[in-house]
Formats: C-alpha cells, sequence, structure tokens
C-alpha cells in the first residue's frame, strides 16, 4: 500500500523541476516516495486544496443532492472569505479565518451518485484519482455513505458524511476516515419515545411499515425497542418494497390489526406515498382500542413535509436541525443561505454546510492535510455554534453526539416552507448511547489511513 | 496467426495496439490545462473501459449472433460480483479465484435462466430476462441482504474469515486486491513535459484479460458455431426445418455471453471490492443494450466501442458543474456568459442522460450500423479512388448486416 495511489499534481512539480519538456520517467518505491512527499493521498501542493462534493443530482433524492450542492457552495463561498461568513463568527472554534483552509484557497469538484453504491464509488474514486481531491463529502443515503465511506477508507481520503441516518453508517459499517455530523436511527427513537408516551400514553399497539432496505431495518430496530421500553407493543411489522408506490395494500390490514398507532419508516417519496394513502383511508379520524388513531414517521425532512403537503398536519417525527431554531448560528446560517438562495436551507444542508466547516476546522487545528492528524483533531472535539447546541465527535465512532429536534406538521403553516414545527428539543444526554451498544455492534474504526 | 486471417488479425492488433496505450490515448490534454477536464486516462476509468467492453462483447455474442435480445444481463455481472466479493471474503485477496468463480457462477445461473428463458423467442424472451433481472435485483436488494449486504452493497470487512491470507494488515486496514502480489491499485506515473500519464497495474490485467475475451468472440463468429448462431438470427423456422434444432445453440451463446458478463463483475470487484445491488437494476441491463447498438451490433468492435463512449459520458460529462462552464465562458462579455452557460447546463452534469438520449439518435437514425458504420463511411471517403473497400470492419458489417 505504501506505493501505490499516487498523486498527480505532486509528481507534476517534481517532474517541472527536473526539466520541463524533458522526458523524466518515475518509478515510485517506497523509500523514493516518501522522500519526495508529503506521504498522504492527494497532498495538496500549491495555493489551492480540492474538496469533492458526492452528491446525487439524479434520481430519488436529486432535491436533497441539489440542496447540499447549494449548502457546499456556500461553504466554499465561506471558507474563502466571500460572503457574510455564515456560521463561521458563530462558531466555537475560531482558526478559520476566510482564507481558505491553511491559506490554501478552496476548490471543489461536484459528482453525481444518482443514490447507487456503485455510481457514487466511481465517482468519488475520479476525484480522488484525477482531480486529486483530499476530502470527500456528500450522500443523501445509508447505502451510498458506508459504500463511499469504505473507498475514502482504502484510498486514503477523509470521508465526511453527508445525510445518513442508518446505524451502520457510525455501528457496523463504521471506519476510521469517515465522519457523521447527522444524527441516527437510535436517537430518532429516543427521542421520539418521550413525547410519544407523552402524547399518547404508554398504553400503545404500534404496527410498523418499513422500508425494505438498511436504513428501514435499523430505523424499525430502533423505534421498536425504544417504544417497547416507554410499554408500547409492537402488533407486527410489514416490509414494503422501496419501490412502492402505492402502499394501499399495506394500509388496509393496518385497522384490523388491533393497532392504534402506525409508524411508517419509510423516506422520501416512500413516505411521501404512504402517508398520504394513510390519510386517504382515514387513519387519522379512525378509532382503534378506544382511542384515536395516530401516526408516527421517525425521520422527516422539510423536503417531505412539502411532498406529502397537507397530510402531515399534527404528525410526530425526528429531524437534526430546522431552520427555525432560534440559536444565533441556525440564524446566521439560514440568513446567509436564503440571501443567496431565496429559500432556506433544509436539514441536508445544514449537514452538508457543517461537515465541511468542520473538516476546515479540523483541518486548520492539526496544521496538516494529513488524513490522520485530520482524524485526530476532529476526534473527541467539542464545539458549539453550529445549531445543534453544544455537540461531541465521539472518538469510539466517529459520529457526532447534539441535541435532536422532536417536530411535528404544523396545523396552520404560514409559506410552504413553514410545514414543520419544533415540539422538544431532546438534550444529547438522552439519545446518547455506549459505543458498544446492541444495535451499533459489529464493526470496527480500524486505524485511520492517510494512503499513499 | 492464432487462427485468424490477415484482417481478423490486424482487427485484434488494432483493438491490443489501443489497449495497450489508452494511458496515452486517453490523457490527450496537459495537467492543469482547461482541457484538462476531459482527459479520462485514470485508473477507475480505464478500468471500467475494459471491463464494459467485455461485458458488451459478452452481450454481443448473444444479440449480434442471435438476434435475441437479453433485458436482464445485469443480472450475470451482479451475480459474479457477488460470488468474488463473497470468494474474496473467505478465501484470499488474490483476485484469481475471485474471477473464476464469478465465470463459473454467472454461467451457471445463466445456464438456469436461460434454459427456462429460450423456451420462448421475441419480445418475450426480452420480458423474461427483464422479469428474472428484477427479480435477481429485488433479491438482492432485500429479501438477500445477509448475503448480498442489500442497499449497502457487499463489501469486505475487518473480520472476514479469509482462509488463505489475512484478515486485517498490521495497520488494521483491509488488505488490497492483488494479483499473486502485485497490488491492484499500484500504478506507475510517466511525466511528459506537464503530460502526467498513468500506468495502473489493476488496468492491464483488465486489459489482458479483455484482449483474451475479444480474441475468443473473434473465434466465436468466425467458427460454425457461430455460423449456426447468425443462422438463427437469420430465419429459424428454415433452420428447424433442415432438420437442426436451433435451442442448444442460443441455451450456448446464452451461458457464453452469461459468462462473459460474470468475468466483467468479477473484475469490477477485483479493481474495487464492493458489490451493490444497482449492478443488477434493469436500467444496467439497458446500458449494455445502448452499448451494443450505440457501437454497432453484431461487429466485433462496435460494443468495445459503445462501452467506451457511454462510460466516458457518465464519467467524464456528467462531472462538469456550472462553476467548470462560466470558467469556460468567462472571456465573453458577462450577458452572453450567462446565455451560453444557461444553454449549455441542461446537457452537462446531472444533464448528461440527456446529452446520450440525443447522441443515441443521432446514431440510430443516421448510422444504424453504430458507430462501427460512422468509421466505415469515413473510411470510404478517403479512399473513393480505391477499387475495392479493403477494410476489416466494412466486411463484417456487410457479412453480418447490424440490427
Amino acid at each position: 500500500m505504501s506505493k501505490s495511489t499516487l498523486t498527480r499534481r505532486g509528481l507534476l512539480k517534481t517532474s517541472a523541476v527536473a526539466g520541463a519538456g524533458l522526458a523524466t520517467p518515475t518509478v515510485f518505491g517506497g523509500a523514493a516516495w516518501s522522500a519526495g512527499h508529503t506521504g498522504f493521498t492527494n497532498a495538496p501542493e500549491g495555493s489551492t486544496v480540492t474538496l469533492g462534493f458526492n452528491v446525487p443530482q439524479t434520481g430519488p433524492y436529486a432535491d436533497e443532492g441539489a440542496d447540499e450542492l447549494r449548502a457546499y457552495e456556500l461553504a466554499v463561498e465561506h471558507l474563502n472569505g466571500d460572503g457574510d461568513g455564515g456560521m463561521l463568527p458563530t462558531f466555537s472554534s475560531k482558526v478559520l479565518d476566510g482564507t481558505g483552509i491553511m491559506g490554501k484557497k478552496v476548490e471543489y469538484v461536484t459528482g453525481d451518485t444518482q443514490t447507487k453504491s456503485d455510481a457514487a464509488r466511481a465517482s468519488a474514486r475520479s476525484m480522488i484519482e484525477k482531480d486529486g481531491a483530499i476530502m470527500i463529502t456528500g450522500g443523501s443515503s445509508s447505502g451510498v455513505a458506508v459504500a463511499v465511506q469504505a473507498l475514502c477508507q482504502e484510498a486514503g481520503v477523509i470521508f465526511m458524511a453527508g445525510l445518513t441516518h442508518s446505524n451502520d453508517t457510525t455501528g457496523k459499517d463504521k471506519k476510521a476516515n469517515g465522519f457523521r455530523h447527522f444524527f441516527n436511527s437510535y436517537m430518532s427513537g429516543a427521542a421520539l419515545a418521550p413525547v410519544l408516551a407523552a402524547n399518547y400514553g404508554t398504553d400503545r399497539k404500534a404496527y410498523h411499515l418499513t422500508a425494505d432496505y438498511n436504513w428501514g431495518y435499523t430505523t424499525e430496530q430502533a423505534i421498536k425497542e425504544s417504544t417497547e421500553a416507554i410499554g408500547w407493543e409492537t402488533v407486527n411489522t410489514v416490509l414494503t418494497p422501496l419501490t412502492q408506490t402505492d402502499f394501499s395494500s399495506y394500509i388496509a390490514p393496518v385497522l384490523q390489526s388491533g393497532a392504534d398507532v402506525l409508524v411508517l419508516n419509510h423516506y422520501g417519496g416512500n413516505m411521501v406515498n404512504s402517508l398520504t394513502n394513510a390519510v386517504q383511508f382515514g387513519l387519522r379520524e379512525a378509532q382503534a382500542n378506544g382511542k384515536n388513531f395516530e401516526i408516527v414517521v421517525p425521520l422527516y425532512s422539510r423536503l417531505m413535509a412539502k411532498g406529502a403537503g397537507a397530510n402531515v398536519k399534527g404528525i410526530f417525527g425526528s429531524t437534526n436541525w430546522h431552520w427555525s431554531l432560534p440559536d444565533e448560528g441556525s440564524q446566521a446560517f439560514t440568513r446567509s443561505f436564503g440571501t443567496k438562495y431565496g429559500f432556506p436551507p433544509s436539514q441536508a444542508a445544514h449537514t452538508c454546510y457543517v461537515q465541511t466547516l468542520l473538516y476546515a476546522d479540523a483541518v486548520q487545528r492539526a496544521g496538516s492535510f494529513n488524513p490522520c492528524a485530520v482524524v485526530e483533531a476532529l476526534e473527541g472535539f467539542e464545539f458549539d455554534g453550529l445549531g445543534n447546541g453544544p455537540t461531541l465527535y465521539r472518538a469510539e465512532d466517529h459520529q457526532c453526539f447534539k441535541d435532536v429536534l422532536v417536530v411535528k406538521g404544523k396545523e396552520n403553516p404560514t409559506s410552504e416552507f413553514d410545514l414543520l414545527e419544533i415540539v422538544e428539543i431532546t438534550p444529547v444526554e438522552q439519545v446518547t448511547y455506549a459505543p458498544d451498544h446492541p444495535q451499533f455492534a459489529g464493526g470496527a474504526l480500524g486505524t485511520c489511513n492517510p494512503g499513499a | 496467426m492464432l487462427g485468424l486471417n490477415k484482417k481478423d488479425m490486424n482487427l485484434l492488433l488494432l483493438v491490443a495496439g489501443l489497449v495497450i496505450f489508452a494511458p496515452f490515448i486517453l490523457n490527450p490534454f496537459p495537467e492543469g490545462s482547461e482541457l484538462a477536464q476531459f482527459n479520462a486516462g485514470y485508473p477507475d476509468l480505464m478500468q471500467r473501459f475494459v471491463i464494459f467492453g467485455i461485458f458488451a462483447i459478452g452481450f454481443n455474442i448473444l444479440f449480434g449472433l442471435t438476434g435475441y435480445l437479453s433485458f436482464g444481463h445485469a443480472a450475470f455481472l451482479g451475480v459474479g460480483s457477488y460470488a468474488g466479493v463473497w470468494m474474496m471474503k473467505l478465501l484470499t485477496m488474490n483476485v484469481v479465484p475471485a474471477i473464476m468463480i464469478s465465470v463459473v457462477v454467472a454461467g451457471l445461473f445463466s445456464l438456469l435462466i436461460g434454459y427456462i428463458s429460450l423456451r420462448r423467442s421475441g419480445i418475450y424472451f426480452s420480458i423474461l430476462t427483464l422479469a428474472f433481472a428484477q427479480m435477481s435485483f429485488a433479491l438482492a436488494y432485500s429479501v438477500l441482504t445477509p448475503l448480498t449486504g442489500g442497499e449497502t452493497g457487499l463489501q469486505l470487512s475487518l473480520n472476514d474469515p479469509r482462509v488463505l491470507g489475512i484478515s486485517a494488515t498490521e495497520t488494521g486496514s483491509i488488505p488490497v486486491t492483488h494479483f499473486f502480489g502485485l497490488e491492484m491499485r499500484d500504478s506507475f506515473e510517466l511525466a511528459l513535459g506537464s503530460w502526467l500519464f498513468t500506468f495502473n497495474a489493476g488496468y492491464y490485467l483488465c486489459a489482458a484479460v479483455m484482449l483474451i475475451a475479444f480474441y475468443l468472440s473473434i473465434r466465436i463468429f468466425r467458427s460454425p458455431f457461430g455460423m449456426m448462431l447468425r443462422a438463427v438470427k437469420s430465419n429459424q423456422q428454415r433452420m428447424k426445418y433442415t432438420g437442426l434444432n436451433p435451442k442448444p445453440y442460443t441455451l450456448a451463446a446464452f451461458v457464453i455471453s452469461g459468462m462473459y458478463a460474470g468475468l466483467a463483475g468479477g473484475l469490477m470487484v477485483s479493481m474495487d471490492p464492493l458489490a451493490g445491488a444497482e449492478r443488477m437494476f434493469w436500467t444496467a441491463s439497458g446500458e449494455v443494450v445502448l452499448m451494443a447498438i450505440l457501437g454497432g451490433a453484431g461487429t466485433l468492435i462496435g460494443p468495445v466501442l459503445g462501452a467506451g463512449l457511454i462510460k466516458y459520458m457518465e464519467n467524464i460529462l456528467s462531472k462538469i458543474n456550472s462553476t467548470i462552464l462560466h470558467e469556460w465562458f468567462a472571456f465573453m462579455p458577462d450577458g452572453i456568459e450567462d446565455v451560453m452557460v444557461t444553454l449549455v447546463y441542461p446537457f452537462i452534469g446531472k444533464g448528461w442522460h440527456l446529452t446520450l438520449g440525443i447522441m443515441f439518435m443521432l446514431v440510430v437514425i443516421f448510422l444504424p450500423g453504430g458507430l462501427v458504420e460512422g468509421g466505415q463511411r469515413i473510411a470510404r471517403l478517403f479512399r473513393r479512388r480505391g477499387a475495392k473497400t479493403d477494410d476489416s470492419g466494412a466486411e463484417q458489417s456487410q457479412n453480418t448486416p447490424a440490427e
């Protein structure tokens, strides 16, 4: 491994010194490598540094991808000292001064993950091999995040996950070079359960409809375990195909099952369709076991709420961040995003923006782009002012621990962006778990890989 | 030589030349220049070119020769990939066993599917293969998650048993794929002035395999067996009336092309050890049909060209974003620059599918024989004086008119 994955730019420089125009074949053995180089993949040379933004531009999560890309462009602008600085002034760490990262101007390349593991890896590999990207970030699906994270581990660059909610990303598939700011299924369950108990009582019978893939499984497990802990009973869990668009046949048996709560472990278009079907079937007005029938959506996003329209009214769910949060950081970010694009950012945009800043800050603090130095700077890093209150990047699994928002569909939305209201900000202590929690068991971080 | 006539030998040598010198051919622009964006000579994409070339060559043996349009070929590629990754997880990181098991498993799987699907022909056959492929995808994506990794894909982990190897290196990372010790990601770089050429070990392994696959395909095209397959395409009824049973021939062609797909899958995971369910999705099957038609179905080199073109567009065009466009048109006055960017933007980045679609339409309408026909027309322009066209490609296409 010590002699592969080379830096194109670095090599160029070396050869330019040796004499432009002259053929200078260079074979890389281990020794020659360490002498001529700083010893890690894509070490930035010259006055710029390249980041790779790998987001879904086509496919089911294209909306989220587009919003993520906007956030990345904004982050690059702020890092380079353009615009109003966004969250830089509110960020508790003050080493970033708007002169890029370590004085190098930030440049970026973009790619399309197509929300497919294969395409995402191809795109990430081309960023690393062709464009010399030192860090890859983005994604709007856990499958892609896990796949790209593994690739970055092998290639020796840092991966800053975008929107990925499955426990596995920092659970059984965690990697030393990968970091996640977004919350996860377990946290959703832990945050939602007390709110559900307070609103719907502790004597409920739940029926789960779960998207039939990785994220669905971990979310179902998390919600099931945390609601059973407050005394609920799980009547049935049914898997639905990811490509399903009509859920009527899955909704119809719910009322006869004796359940009085329906949990929709669906995301994106799936959730929009299943919720709409459930509401059309009159589940909101129904009575079961002498109680009002209720619906719960564990992971909410503004883009989904928009798709489901009036159907989300009064329905509980959890989210990582919402633009209406009153703290200084959130306000600053919403303001600068709104000024540039004319509408408030989504939670996907927020997490991507924050991840970029966190990476830049870690490099600056570490004083090196070396992935191992960055890993060290991020592990156990405590920060504030980025919209979620005091946050810890836990060293054991590279997961951020911060407050989680429990939200509810707004009864009287004032605009198409104002669809969710914050019910409760669940404090971080309540969603923290041990690194070896059974829902996260089975993986190992390994050691950081600087590549090259 | 090698049992080939002179024309075929020339074609094989041409392909060999292209493949060996690909790092030069694909990197025509100096590093750091504006046009470096269009360079395709980095290991990942070069590997993809030849791997999908193999996939398309195999597909062409079925589609180009027998005329049976399989719409589920990606399933064999996917099955091969899974088999390959399991081999790496359980046995060794050496790519040879992985590739072999990929071919075998894909062959068995295609025998099963072919045996059932080939009971019908024409559109019914296509629909059957499509249905099987979608079933395989659905199984891989959810039902068989313990075996396939589901949505995340099957990947290596630090605690794989790996009988003939180590589970993790001393530094605590997953060992990399190798060919008897030669790591697939090893590269040798050659700088000539401001040009930079990358020679990647994995690429050359794939390239060697591809040349063998291409050679075999020429032999199949020229063999009596290939003649039988053409007979199936031209008139199956007639073949039956002359007392020949076409089924064994079509089934053999189906299995051979399934094994080619498995070979491609095995090589894919040897270069990048992860198998995702998406590579079995019907769009992936459709892609190989596009490759064959775009390049020229029924010709020897066409599918390889088609595969290269599609992969190039997918990987290069899709990465151009509006910032890059603004740089290109920066020399223009502001107003015109914005207009130009607005005009070009829908065709690049996420719009690469649109460009591909337009190109496909143009090729099908004006060059029904695919890119190969385009090449022939150009060649004919240059040798109009010549008494007789002596182009090997032209000869083939006269033998086997494209679909």
